[in-house]
This record gives C-alpha cells, structure tokens and sequence, in this order.
C-alpha cells in the first residue's frame, strides 16, 4: 500500500515536472484576469489557482479536466444574472471557492454549480450564499460533495432552490456538507447508489432531505432540524438509514420522517425528538425499525394504513404524547422487546422483559384520529379513565397490535 | 376579619391535615425529583396531580372545616362582628393555609433540586400559580355548598359530585359533543368549553406550555393562537378570577341573608 502511494506520488510528481499539469494563476493583475480565461488558456488536468479577491463572473463553463483551487476564498459574484459554474467535462475539481448572487429564475434552475453528463467530480470547501439552487447534479456519477456549506435565503416555496440536488446521477458522495435555508437541504430523484454522510441540514422552508424514486442509497449520522415539514422518503426501495437525528420539525404538518411507498428499508439507530410526528408511515411495506430513539414527540409513529410486514424492535418510546397511532383495526406488524416509558407492567421472572403485553394504542389516539379537535382534552383525567378501560379490553383498537415482550430497561 | 383570618390560620397551620397536606406534597415532590432527576419531565407528572388532586383536597377541606368549626362559627356570630369578615376570614384562612402547603410543599423539593437552574422555572411557577387559583375556588365553592346544606351528609355529597362533575363528567360530556357534532366547525365551542371549566381551563394552559408537539395540530393552533398571546393568557387568567370572586361574593351575600 505504502509502495503504492510512493509510487502515485512520484507518478504525480513526474506529471508536473514533464508539464503536463500546470498550474494557472487568476487575479486581477495576471494574465488570466477572469475564471472564464484562465480556463480558457489551461490545458486539460491543470490546476486554476484563483488568488483573493471578487470575481463578477456568471455562466462560467468548466468543459475540461481541470482542478479550480480558490485561495483564501475568492469570491465569484454571479450578480443575479444566472448559472455561475457549469461543468461539463470528466474529472473536474472545485475547491475553497465563495459563490454568491445565483440569479433566479422561474423558468430554469439557475444552480451555483451545476454538473451534467460528467464523471469522477469533486466539489469540495465551497461556501454558497444567496442561491437559488446550489449544487445541481444532473445525470453525472461517481463524484463526491464534501465540506460544503450552503446558506440561502429563501422565504417561500416557489421561488426558491434546493441545496444539494441529485437527478438521475449514480454513485455519489454527498458528506459534511452544512445546508440551511434553501427550500429543499438535500433533494434526490431517480439516483441511485448514493451515500449521504454526516450533513447538517437546518431551517429549510420544506423539507430537509427530500428524495423520490431513489433505490439503494445509504443515509448516515446526518442531522435534519427545524425543518419546514422534516424528512420526505417517497417511492423508494432498498434505503439504509441509520443514526441520524430528526429533531424539532414543529408544525401543523411537519413530521420527522415521512415514509411513503418505501419498501425494505432498514431504519436503524435514528433518534426523533420534540417533532409533531415522529416517522409518518404510509404504504411501506417490509421495513425494520431498529434501536430508534423516539422521545418527546407528539405522536411517535403515525401510521396511516397499507403498511404490512414492517418490524418495529428495540426502539426506545419515550414520553410521547402518543406512542403509535393507527387508523385502521387491521394490524400486520410486529412490535417486540421495545422499551415504552409509559409501560405499567411487571417483571416476576427477572428476565428483563415485562410479563403483561404492552398496547402502544390508546383509545384516545383513536378517538384523536377520529375527530382531531379532541386533542384539547389531553391528559384529562377522563381521558385516563376510558384509557385505562381500553387497556383491560379493547374494543375500538386493534386488539393484536400489541408488544409482547416490552422491555423494562431503557436501551442504551 | 383580619384577626379571624388570623385565628382559623393559625388554628389549621397548627392542625394536623395541614402537616398531612405539605407533608405529602414535600414527599411528592421529592419522590418525583428522585425518580426522574429532571425538574422539566416532574413538572409534567405534577401537572396531572395539581388539576386533579388539588381541587378534591379543596373542596373536601372546605366542607370538612365549615362543619368542624360550626359552633365556633355560632360564638363568634354572638359578637358585635361584622358576618362578611367571619366568614371571609374563615374562608381565606383555609385557602391560605392549603395555598401556602401547595407552594412550600412542591417548591421545597424542587428548590433544592435546582429549578433556578432550569428553564421549567416559568413552567413551574405557572403550575403553581394555576394550582393556588384551583384552591381558592374549590374552597370557595365547597364554603358555598356547606353554607347551603345543614346536613352534613348531604354537603360532603354534594362536594363530591361537584369535584366528580368538573374533573370528569364534565370531559365526558365535552368528549360526547366534540364527537356528536364533529361535521360543524367545533374551534369556538371548543375554546369556550374549556374556559367556563376551571379544571379544564389550568390543564389547557399548562399543556400549551408543556405537550406543545401534540398540540400543534390544527385544533392545538387554534388553541395556540388563543392562550399563547398575552391577550389569551389575560383572559383566562381573568376567566379563572371569576371563578374565585362569584362564589365568594355568593358566599358573602348567602351568609349576609342566613338565619342561624
């Protein structure tokens, strides 16, 4: 291995001594006064070193193998004219550059950089503010987003951009990448085999991660807060998502986590806390929820119907308003060994999990589903009272939806 | 009335019941702070005692202490005293001495677990304060029924259903009618429902403070947009003086017209 590297290193080295890669300077003062020119006069593989300064620049199109290194974070001002890096060539890096002034448009996505058709990219320590749509892949694959940091400004849904947007581009990287007040943080469509890595995506105007159609992406330790309505997971197959954190998605509609059509997904070691909803569940079928942390949310799961064959083991349900509610009386999934904060039961045999079944549906849930406007008796003792007689026998719940197992410690 | 109120508290600080009372919450609150070592998550468990316990206490210790101190009442009637402040006094004298055990017996505990330090100091104080209100309106609804009843059985019975109708049949019924009528816009019925019940009113302000998530649905915004501003909170708490100055003033004007 560490023959190798010496290897690729004096290759590299042998590389620049030969000049086939050359670095290009751009300033004010240099030859290459503009981005535009330097890429104009670079060969393919050489290296544009754009010095400290600002750069009114827009439709910048990067249409060959080139490392674009900015130094000490040159500004490119876009002006609010339109798109300001397009690249269309393989092999392509931008690094350490500040881009504002995305123009917007209500006809075409105006992206701060947009990739298309192109492989093997990097995009890497780029700071974007005042954007329209950030980081725009479209059709590219095996490229990596890393170390970004994505600040917008929008208000409103329809005339804003999305962060980081993914469409129909294959093997990506997306990770460390910091992205608040755009309209979507991370959106994804038809992209598969994709890796989204400890993001930070805060106060977008509606979702923090969005994706539709993407099968086999891995989601992980990433962080979605105070999101205009959460996390919206759609018509997908085969995702992994695990320990990321969804955390206070406040609203008449927000959720932390919106599954709608997911099939076998594995959802593992995410924590939901303080959102209206914890995991919105529609029409998913053979997902695993596991070792999820649900505390302090309004419902912790919502699960509105058509959902079979889903497992929910060893999650934590801690003091939600409501731990499960269902719309239906028909129950196809299975809940075992989880630990409810509100579990009464006992334990005689001390084998850690309780002897009576614990019944995550209570009667007042349904009747919350039911007419919504009775939510304003909650914690009333009357509400207790029916709950309690719900409890010894059910009658309006579905009565095998039931954890057998409860457990009664807490899992770490 | 001054020195009466100054005797029936004194006569119940000295009582047993009273020690029983701040002996009890002084436990609670330890035995809660123990279990969870968090003031916020005890401020909620609290907040299920306080709505339901503190009224029954109120209403039983009410009609509990008319009847005992009846004949004392009857010397006192003999004397060239006004009956406002005999009774007024009385009548504050209780619901000062359960007030002060309701305070000191929670605020102890959670006190010394560190509620300055924590940011359930608003939380807590509004529990409190809601709690306090529930006593002098208890009390003085119970004053009311001991007053109008001179059969002892008859009054504690009343008392009960009284405590029984506003903790429980009155949420019932509201259930009932939410579900009954859940086709017509139910937003007002619903506001004003809440605030002709004493109980149902301090639940509904602590929860807006406490269970916000649940609550942010469309009924919970309503609600929200309602008791979260301070014209809301003005109101209800306006709401919750009249319950405690209509049954005094009842109180004043039956013991004024009461021929012992």
């Amino acid at each position: 291995m560490c023959i190798k590297r010496k290897l690729i290193f004096v290759l590299l080295v042998g590389m620049s001594i030969f000049g086939h890669a050359k670095t290009i300077e751009v300033c004010a003062d240099c030859e290459a006064g503009t981005v535009k020119k330097g890429i104009a006069i670079a060969a393919d593989f050489d290296t544009l070193l754009i010095k400290k300064g600002t750069y009114s620049e827009f439709n910048i199109q990067v249409d060959k193998p080139l490392v674009i290194l900015g130094e000490s974070y040159p500004v490119i001002d876009g002006r609010d004219q339109g798109e300001i890096f397009t690249v269309v060539s393989d092999n392509v890096t931008i690094d350490g550059l500040f881009i504002i002034n995305v123009g917007t448009s209500y006809t075409e996505d105006y992206a701060a950089i947009r990739v298309v058709k192109s492989k093997n990219f990097l995009i890497q320590n780029v700071v974007l503010e005042k954007l329209f749509f950030g980081i725009y892949l479209e059709k590219s694959s095996h490229g990596r987003v890393y170390h970004n940091k994505i600040i917008g400004d929008a208000v409103e849904e329809f005339n804003s951009g999305n962060g980081i947007q993914l469409w129909y581009s294959n093997n990506i990287e997306v990770e460390q990448n910091i992205v608040q007040h755009v309209r979507d943080g991370i959106y994804l469509e038809f992209s598969d085999d994709v890796l989204i890595k400890n993001n930070i995506s805060t106060n977008n105007v509606r979702y923090g991660l969005h994706f539709m159609f993407s099968n086999n992406d891995i989601y992980e330790n990433n962080v979605f807060e105070n999101n205009g309505s959460g996390v919206a997971v759609m018509f997908s197959k085969y995702i992994e998502m695990r320990n990321n954190t969804f955390r206070k998605n406040w609203g008449a509609a927000s959720f932390g986590m919106l599954l709608k059509e997911i099939n076998d997904a594995e959802i593992t070691g995410n924590t939901f806390e303080k959102n209206t909803v914890g995991i919105s569940i529609e029409g998913s079928n053979r997902i695993k929820y596991l070792k999820n942390n649900f505390s302090n949310n309004g419902w912790a799961l919502k699960v509105r119907g058509a959902c079979y064959g889903n497992t929910f083991s060893s999650n934590n349900f801690l003091h939600n308003s409501f731990d499960v509610s269902y719309n239906s009386k028909l129950n196809d999934n299975i809940f075992s060994g989880n630990y409810w904060s509100k579990y009464t039961g006992y334990d005689l045999n001390k084998d850690g999990t309780g002897d009576v079944p614990y019944r995550p549906v209570k009667l007042f849930s349904y009747i919350v589903n039911r007419t919504p406007e009775t939510i304003v008796l909650l914690r009333s003792l009357f509400m207790d009272i029916i709950d309690f007689s719900e409890k010894v026998s059910p009658v309006f719940t579905p009565d095998k939806l039931l954890d057998a197992t409860p457990l009664m410690k807490q899992i770490q | 009335m001054l020195k009466i109120l100054k005797y029936s508290f004194y006569d119940l600080i000295r009582s047993r019941w009273s020690y029983v009372y701040f002996l009890f919450y002084l436990a609670l609150g330890f035995v809660l702070l123990f279990l969870n070592n968090d003031v916020s998550k005890a401020v909620i468990t609290l907040m299920n005692i306080i709505i339901v316990l503190v009224p029954l206490i109120g209403t039983i210790f009410g009609v509990m202490y008319y009847y005992n101190s009846r004949e004392f009442t009857e010397l006192l009637l003999a004397q060239p005293i006004k009956r406002t402040s005999i009774f007024l006094g009385q009548y504050l004298g209780v619901a000062g001495s359960l007030s002060l055990s309701l305070i000191l017996g929670l605020g102890i505990p959670f006190v010394i677990y560190g509620l300055f330090r924590s940011d359930a100091i608003f939380d807590f104080t509004l529990l409190l304060v809601t709690g306090g209100f529930l006593t002098l309106i208890f009390t003085a609804l119970s004053f009311n029924i001991a007053l109008s009843n001179e059969n002892k059985i008859k009054g504690f019975g009343y008392a009960v259903l009284l405590w029984l109708f506003m903790a429980v049949i009155y949420d019932g019924l509201f259930l009932m009618s939410l579900i009954l009528f859940e086709e017509y816009p139910l937003d007002t019925f619903s506001l004003t429902a809440t605030m002709l019940n004493p109980i149902d009113l301090s639940r509904t302000l602590i929860l807006l403070k406490l269970d916000i998530s649940a609550l942010l649905g469309y009924t919970g915004a309503v609600f929200k947009d309602f008791f979260g501003t301070n014209k809301g909170f003005l109101i209800s708490f306006t709401m919750l003086a009249l319950w405690t100055i209509l049954p005094i003033w009842r109180l004043i004007h039956k013991a004024k017209m009461k021929d012992f």
